[in-house]
């Protein structure tokens, strides 16, 4: 399955394809086709992953990257033929000085990487052969040798050159692929996709039983799913951007499936044009790398020159904040978050699968995918600010802040994804990569489960979403709901031992506030992070008091779900507790340690190579710190329990605070407001820039382009009357009856001569014979 | 030289036969004018073929003779139609094709 993945997305994809065209004849109206195709694309999911996990292990040197096919890529080749070589370093720290002077600072990493090789140019290296690199102790390094398969489509002509105008690669055509990048990180995302896929699609039969577009809803599921895959797959960034335009259409059809209400048809709309603008900065930064990297759009050749530090650092920093345009839109970062709890509008699982598991987190897997680029771009390393940590860090907790004021529990629970994709981003910030995408995988299940929860409440209860009006009281009612949203909700307040303590406290000690062994030292991101986490155990809080004690403040009966729905929940809710299990750390509280199984989703999904940024580039990864996990646990009960004796009477002062206190009432309608940015984004944006370009266009049209108009029909009219009185009237007609009056006149003349007497007529005769007589006489005898 | 006295003599008979057609208003007589006008021609044939010792020159004069013989004959068929239609033969009044 390793070198055909591409039948993966390709299942869902036909599935599409026969419920467009069958699905409405079927028994079913689709979803006999759609819940197969995509169960089979999660079991051959799987198979990969097996298969994955199986060859990982082995002990790979460097030239191993044969895996990745000569047209698909070039750099491996490049390294292979000694064009980049790879040097051994000698372990003496003098050797080391003396070839970070030699460098002059090609690799950044050299001189602090003590015992890792490192890559130079041929130019620079002079003669070296390439060596497999040894690591430390000298036992041999696993590396991870990413599965790319690809298939030309479009070749140059050779006569092109590249950038560099070097003429080796003059000749080289240009070569347009489409493939599949197998490696530890698609891995992970084709099982968080086609899992959860699967099980919104069960969920989907009971849930939108009944729908009048239940086929092309079940269509649009399989579309999805399929452009998903796609883009996860994608081993060239122009296939991640058409993936990604995929999902972002799919998104827009699925959040506007009940279009004829107007907020829904309003909120896909605003979802689409939102992501539009980050498109804009994707379409750059994309353009900007294939340049930078010499005209290619392969992954692997991106990622290792920007890790070998052969692209210039000021291009991969334009190109990485061209690229962060893109993660804020789609993973919905501050200040482009505000479509994502919009579009709540769509149906309950569409939120679950897109808009919180898998489409919105196409950012983070946009940036992990092409990690040197930001890592070198941004200078993440080392350092304590940039760009990708800051917004990371605001969202996590301005989304969790938004979260306080929203009566509907989707919203909440939309705001708390605005804010774990906060937490992602930071972790990608501060070069906690690992970290990232293991609270991706964490947060996939608990978030999933959480929305699919929310659905339930919401088909028990008329279907309102309104916790506040419409529910209460349903944790006797729904049991098996309430404790899968209780797993889901403690799991995302971050406690011991559910998989969102795990992956939460990696991203915190990633940060290196408090402990020395992360990339850099972000106290800004700890701080944020710490208090997010703080916020986000409060408001969960609320949703949970809201809609699961009091009493029930809806209308009619609510009643359990069917087991469509509670099946799905009670395995994410499983999955949402014991994910965490995935990455233990080495070393844990009272001196436990976990030995082999400690670090296992690091060791398969992190990439170890030269395209990778390793300890060559002073790479490195925070392990588990007893005090930060205390601080972050205590944050989250702290949250947990100060809200509770909130809605338990038990704080009497804060009640009303908002009435009586000047400054908790601004604070409390600016988060009803969304920091306004609604309103700047409507009325001062559209509305501002509107008002005078409709002024300025009208004007324009009336005086330039009416004038224009008018001037040419006015000049037409001059100029055809001219023509007519002119050349029609004067020259054409005055030609024909010049010619009439002057054939008649010398008519007139003529028939004077025509006398109707023959001897006139023979006088003339001879008369002229006689005068041609005399010519001939004069001219022959003359 | 003799050839002069015929070519004189066809050339006044010639002159009479122009001044027949011309001026003459009697049918009859223009075509007699016109007889005279192909004898003055037969004339100079005879007498440039006895010139230069070729019967050619009589040869063409005998096929002139037979042509006027049958133009004669339409001739005067023509005249006498216009009799028919006019009691009169003036060839003055003939004149319909005035333009």
């Amino acid at each position: 399955m390793l070198h055909h993945a591409w039948i993966i997305p390709a299942l869902p994809a036909l599935s599409f394809v026969l419920i467009i065209a069958f699905g409405k004849r079927m028994p079913g109206k689709g979803h006999f086709i759609g819940v197969p195709m995509v169960g089979l694309a999660f079991v051959l999911s799987l198979v990969t992953a097996g298969q994955w996990i199986a060859r990982d292990t082995a002990d790979n040197p460097i030239e191993a990257l044969d895996d990745v096919s000569g047209e698909c890529s070039k750099t491996p080749a490049m390294i292979e033929s000694g064009e980049l070589k790879i040097q051994e370093k000698k372990k003496s720290a003098d050797a080391d000085k003396e070839s970070a002077a030699a460098d002059s600072g090609t690799d950044r990493g050299t001189d602090r990487g003590t015992d890792r090789g490192t890559v130079e140019l041929a130019a620079a290296a002079g003669a070296a052969t390439p060596v497999a690199v040894t690591a430390e102790d000298g036992e041999p390094e696993e590396y991870t040798r990413p599965i790319v398969s690809c298939l030309g489509w479009y070749t140059s002509s050779t006569t092109d050159t590249n950038v560099h105008g070097d003429s080796a690669a003059a000749t080289t055509p240009i070569q347009m692929t489409i493939g599949t990048q197998v490696d530890g990180q698609s891995v992970l995302m084709l099982l968080v996709v086609t899992l959860i896929s699967l099980l919104v699609h069960i969920y989907s039969t009971d849930y939108v039983n009944g729908d009048r577009r239940y086929t092309h809803y079940f269509a649009f599921l399989s579309l999805f799913t399929a452009s998903m895959l796609f883009f996860v797959l994608a081993e060239n960034t122009l296939m991640m951007i058409v993936g990604w335009e995929l999902v972002g259409v799919c998104s827009f059809a699925l959040i506007g499936h009940w279009w004829e209400e107007k907020p829904n048809s309003d909120a896909a709309l605003k979802a689409f044009l939102t992501n539009r603008v980050g498109d804009i900065g994707l379409l750059i930064g994309v353009i900007t790398l294939y340049f930078g990297a010499g005209q290619t759009f392969n992954i692997v050749d991106i990622n290792t020159l920007a890790n070998q530090g052969q692209i210039n650092q000021t291009l991969l920093l334009v190109s990485a904040c061209c690229l962060i345009t893109a993660v804020m839109s789609k993973s919905g970062q501050f200040i482009l978050h505000t479509w994502l709890p919009d579009a709540m509008a769509g149906p309950t699982p569409v939120s679950a699968l897109i808009h919180a598991a898998t489409m919105v987190v196409a950012g983070i897997y946009l940036v992990a995918r092409l990690y040197p680029v930001f890592y070198h771009g941004l200078q993440i390393e080392g350092s304590s600010v940039n760009l990708l940590a800051v917004i990371g860090s605001v969202t996590a907790l301005f989304g969790a802040l938004l979260g306080f004021v929203q009566k509907d529990i989707k919203k909440v629970l939309a705001y708390s994804t605005v804010s774990q994709l906060g937490f992602m981003v930071a972790a990608l910030g501060v070069g906690a990569w690992t970290a990232a995408l293991f609270h991706l995988f964490t947060h996939a299940f608990f978030k999933a489960c959480l929305f699919l929860g929310a659905g339930s409440l919401s088909h028990a209860c008329d279907h309102s979403f309104n916790m506040v009006d419409d529910m209460g009281g349903l944790r006797k009612i729904m049991p098996k709901t309430f404790a899968t949203y209780m797993v889901g909700f403690l799991s995302l307040a971050g406690l011991f031992p559910l998989a969102g303590f795990w992956s939460k406290d990696e991203i915190l000690a990633g940060t290196g506030g408090l402990n020395g062994d992360a990339n850099g030292t972000y106290y800004f991101v700890l701080v944020m992070l710490l208090m997010a986490a703080f916020c986000t155990a409060a408001y969960m809080t609320r949703t949970v008091w809201y809609a699961f004690f009091g009493e029930y403040r809806g209308h009619g009966h609510p009643h359990e779900s069917g087991p469509r729905i509670t099946v799905p929940l009670i395995i994410l809710a499983t999955l949402g507790a014991v994910a965490g299990l995935a990455n233990l750390p080495k070393k844990f509280w009272f001196g436990i340690e976990f030995g082999d199984a400690a670090l296992a989703f690091e060791h398969i999904v992190e990439p170890v190579g030269v395209y990778f940024p390793g300890k060559a580039q002073n790479f490195t990864h925070a392990e588990f710190n007893g005090t930060l996990a205390v601080i972050a646990s205590a944050a989250g009960l702290l949250g947990i329990g100060l809200t509770w004796a909130f809605y338990t009477g038990k704080l009497s002062f804060l009640e009303g605070l908002a009435s009586r206190v000047k400054l908790a009432r601004a604070g409390k309608t600016l988060l009803e407001e969304k920091y306004y940015l609604d309103h700047l984004y409507t009325d001062v944006i559209a509305g501002g820039t509107k008002g005078p370009i409709a002024r300025g266009a009208n004007w324009f049209n009336t005086n330039v382009l009416d004038g224009v108009v008018n001037g040419a029909g006015r000049t037409a009219v001059a100029t055809g009357k001219w023509v007519y009185t002119k050349i029609d009237q004067g020259a054409v007609d005055g030609t024909v009856d010049r010619m009439a009056s002057v054939t008649g006149a010398t008519g007139g003349e003529l028939r004077r001569f025509q006398t109707g007497r023959v001897q006139q007529y023979a006088a003339a005769f001879f008369a002229a014979a006689a005068v041609m007589a005399g010519i001939i006489v004069l001219m022959v005898g003359g | 030289m003799l050839l002069n006295q015929f070519l004189l003599l066809s050339a006044v008979l010639f002159c009479i036969g122009v001044y027949g057609v011309i001026v003459r208003r009697n049918g009859v007589l223009v075509l007699m004018s016109i007889e005279l006008i192909l004898n003055a021609v037969n004339i100079n044939l005879v007498a440039f073929g006895t010139m230069t010792d070729a019967a050619i020159g009589q040869v063409f004069a005998l096929f002139v003779i037979a042509v006027a013989a049958a133009e004669v004959g339409v001739g005067l068929a023509i005249v006498l139609l216009i009799y028919r239609n006019r009691q009169s033969i003036d060839i003055d009044e003939l004149d319909e094709l005035k333009g």
